[in-house]
């Protein structure tokens, strides 16, 4: 099951800085770092967010269970690397027929796992530290997002949970109904395809019958909203933006210094 | 403290052939309380859209005039509320104060008078939690209060419930009937879509009978409107006080052991039950929400695996397969043997016309077309379906859309019947059907379990009834 919901500490000092205020200063860090492909940037700024973790008030542990999905990842790239690389130079580490594994392709390897690491660690942060609500209230007074995206957003993302439990169960009437699969990949891939588009079908139905319960209640009608909680943007939050692009910096800097840098164009 | 006035009115959805509702000439007085009545597809639903403005101009054709306090309802919107049958798309927000407070910003309502009005609307409703309280841990009961407390807390002059209870259990319908009675003001005036009559009359003191033809039928006070019209309205399905429906209980005794659950269970969601099933019998299990009911249908469905105990079939039922669980036989053989219906009948629905959908399981265990043909002849016309066989299964009404759930189960003839609240929100006419149905099912040797909440419909058909327990 997908979690969606935050994890964090909402107390913790990071953690209540105002959800646009933490999207921007999490696009910053990591467009940042896309400038260069070398692993010596990417790994200062894991060390960064690594260390600003507490901050958020989330748990190691917690990360890395909300974080799988990237560490999965990094293992594909690894595999891939390893299989396929074109580039096999550096000491033969190991020679197994077909698969040369040389000191080349582990650092390159290495080198692409910290990027994809480094760039989507903050995104995981700020989405498991902020709540939709919070999120979208933000987008609408900070960033003067339309409150019929945000809040139509909102509304479908509450959603989501649900398709989980009505994809088992659209599973099962279809079991009661004499229709299985057994053994043959066809049949499971025609079965899979109908019971997802029976499963979009009960989305979209459900989509519209949501839509007129928020038109009923005068959402989007034309009369300018007001909101129910404030979402203050204070200097703190400018100040975490002001940080995030200066650590980012830094670590460009050192790889820069140190003669590792390798630029993305040019 | 808004009136009402149609003249002529009538609406046709765009795309559609027929008027779904045509020549209704009404006037309410702001602070009447009535009850709009009528058989299934008499236009109930599509007036109280439109007078909710919910009829945008493009999206149909209209004849005649309706008019709120002497304007168009989509000019007039903020002078409306409306609260919905099912509660889990009326819900917008997480947290339950959030949800009351959405209404009130679209309208914009300054946000210093927000937070009070969202707790007088959240009191009003007797609402149990706190403003944080999620709305996805709500009972469906709690939700429909909570949508109550989002209708009521914009002040509307007219309030439009269109059968709010009907996906209830008894208790939380009572709960919710509670509510708008309580949280009325005396000059709200409203009007009630509801089948259940008998629990919807405290509310109202006029009835509105639509015809189904177009027009209205009568109007006036219940008792009146009762007296003259009563008898006929029963028999097209509203669910009048004082015309009971005969019992259809087993008049042999049960036959041989069909299903057998031993310290069967599903932790968290279901604890250790035992209980067997006989053929020629119908079987009632019961129960307060979050016992477990549908999990147990499940597993006796063989569309589980236990997570404890185990179920067995007998030899009767099982056939060859007689040591192996249910919920390990291949598809087709389960729907020979056992069939399932399930709570939400869309979730059955496989193909795209109501003929393929009573075809898809004999042919599924391989019967020869000229014998599917027949079958499916034969459900069609045993559950009035058969104007309907070309229709998409996703475009019928409510009651005709269980009445082909059910039907899809029976098509493979299986011994044993298993139905998760078959009766939720039937009209009188789909339920009594429904009874005998099953009695004639079970007269036949077929045996019948039927997870249900309906304490008439227990009453009326079961021979013996389980009560579980909150796990």
């Amino acid at each position: 099951m997908i979690s969606i919901e935050p994890v964090a500490a909402p107390g913790a000092p990071l953690a209540r800085r105002n959800p646009v205020a933490k999207v921007v200063a999490a696009l910053v860090f990591s467009f940042t770092l896309l400038a260069t492909l070398d692993p010596v940037a990417p790994a200062i700024a894991i060390a960064v967010e690594l260390a600003v973790l507490p901050l958020f008030g989330i748990r190691y542990r917690v990360l890395a269970r909300r974080a799988w999905p990237l560490l999965v990842s990094a293992v594909g790239i690894l595999v891939t690397l390893v299989l396929f690389a074109a580039d096999r130079s550096g000491r033969v580490l190991l020679d197994a027929g077909p698969v040369l594994v040389t000191s080349g392709v582990l650092l390159t390897a290495l080198g692409l796992i910290l990027r994809v690491l480094a760039v989507a660690l903050p995104g995981v942060i700020v989405f498991a530290t902020t709540d939709p609500t919070d999120l979208a209230d933000a987008l609408i007074q900070n960033a003067k997002a339309p409150a019929r995206f945000a809040i139509g957003a909102l509304a479908a993302f509450r959603l989501v949970p649900l398709l989980g439990q009505e994809w088992q169960m659209i599973s099962m009437a279809r079991r009661a109904r004499g229709v299985d699969a057994g053994r043959d990949p066809a049949a499971k891939l025609r079965l899979f395809a109908s019971t997802a588009f029976a499963l979009l079908v009960g989305a979209i139905r459900r989509g519209t019958r949501l839509a007129v319960a928020m038109d009923a209640r005068g959402f989007d009608a034309g009369t300018p909203r007001t909101v129910a909680r404030r979402q203050p943007f204070t200097r703190a939050d400018a100040v975490l933006i002001a940080v995030a692009a200066a650590l980012a910096g830094s670590a460009l800097t050192i790889s820069i210094l140190l003669g590792t840098f390798r630029p993305l164009l040019g | 403290m808004s009136g009402v006035q149609l003249r002529g009115f009538g609406w046709r959805h765009a795309g559609r052939r027929a008027w779904a509702v045509r020549g209704v000439d009404l006037r309410v007085e702001a602070g009447e309380r009535v009850l709009l009545l009528g058989p299934s597809g008499a236009g109930k639903s599509t007036l109280l859209s439109a007078l909710a403005g919910l009829l945008p101009e493009d999206s149909g054709e209209q004849e005649g005039t309706v008019e709120i306090d002497g304007l168009d309802p989509r000019k007039g919107r903020e002078r409306v509320g409306i609260v919905f049958q099912d509660p889990e798309t009326q819900l917008v927000m997480a947290r339950s104060g959030d949800d009351v407070a959405f209404g009130l910003e679209n309208r914009g309502v300054p946000a210093s008078e927000i937070w009070p009005r969202v707790d007088e609307a959240l009191r009003r409703v007797g609402f149990p939690y706190d403003r944080d309280r999620p709305t996805a841990a709500l009972s469906g009961g709690e939700q429909q209060r909570l949508a109550l407390a989002g209708a009521l807390a914009l002040r509307p002059g007219l309030l439009l419930l269109d059968e709010p209870t009907a996906n209830l259990d008894p208790a939380g319908a009572d709960l919710v009937r509670r509510a708008v009675a309580g949280a009325l003001d005396a000059d709200t005036t409203l009007i009630l879509v509801e089948h259940r009559v008998a629990e919807a009359l405290p509310l109202v003191d006029r009835v509105v009978v639509l015809e189904p033809g177009g027009g209205v039928r009568a109007d006036g006070p219940p008792e009146t409107v009762f007296g003259a019209h009563g008898a006929a309205l029963a028999a097209e399905g509203v669910w009048v006080p004082g015309h009971p429906i005969a019992t259809r209980l087993a008049t042999a005794a049960p036959g041989e052991l069909l299903l057998t659950a031993d310290r069967l269970g599903l932790p968290p969601r279901l604890g250790p039950v035992d209980l067997a099933v006989r053929s020629g019998e119908a079987l009632a299990v019961r129960g307060p929400n979050g016992a477990g009911k549908s999990t147990l249908a499940l597993l006796l469905g063989g569309l589980l695996r236990p997570g404890a105990g185990r179920v067995s079939a007998s030899g009767e039922l099982a056939g060859p397969d007689q040591h192996t669980p249910p919920h390990r036989w291949r598809a087709p053989a389960l729907a020979r043997r056992i069939g399932s219906v399930f709570q939400d009948p869309e979730h059955q629905f496989v193909t795209s016309t109501v003929f393929d959908e009573l075809a898809l399981g004999p042919r599924r265990t391989g019967q020869p077309e000229a014998a599917v043909k027949a079958t499916v002849a034969g459900l069609l016309d045993r559950l009035r379906l058969a104007r309907l066989a070309a229709a998409n299964p996703y475009t019928l009404s409510g009651g005709e859309a269980r009445r082909l759930s059910v039907a899809t189960a029976l098509a493979t003839a299986p011994r044993l019947l298993i139905c998760d609240e078959p009766t939720f929100g039937q009209d009188r006419r789909t339920w009594r059907e429904l009874v005998d149905l099953f009695a004639d099912l079970r007269d036949a040797g077929h045996g019948v379990v039927t997870v249900t909440h309906d304490p008439d419909f227990v009453a009326a058909l079961a021979d013996r009834t389980v009560t579980l327990e909150r796990s």
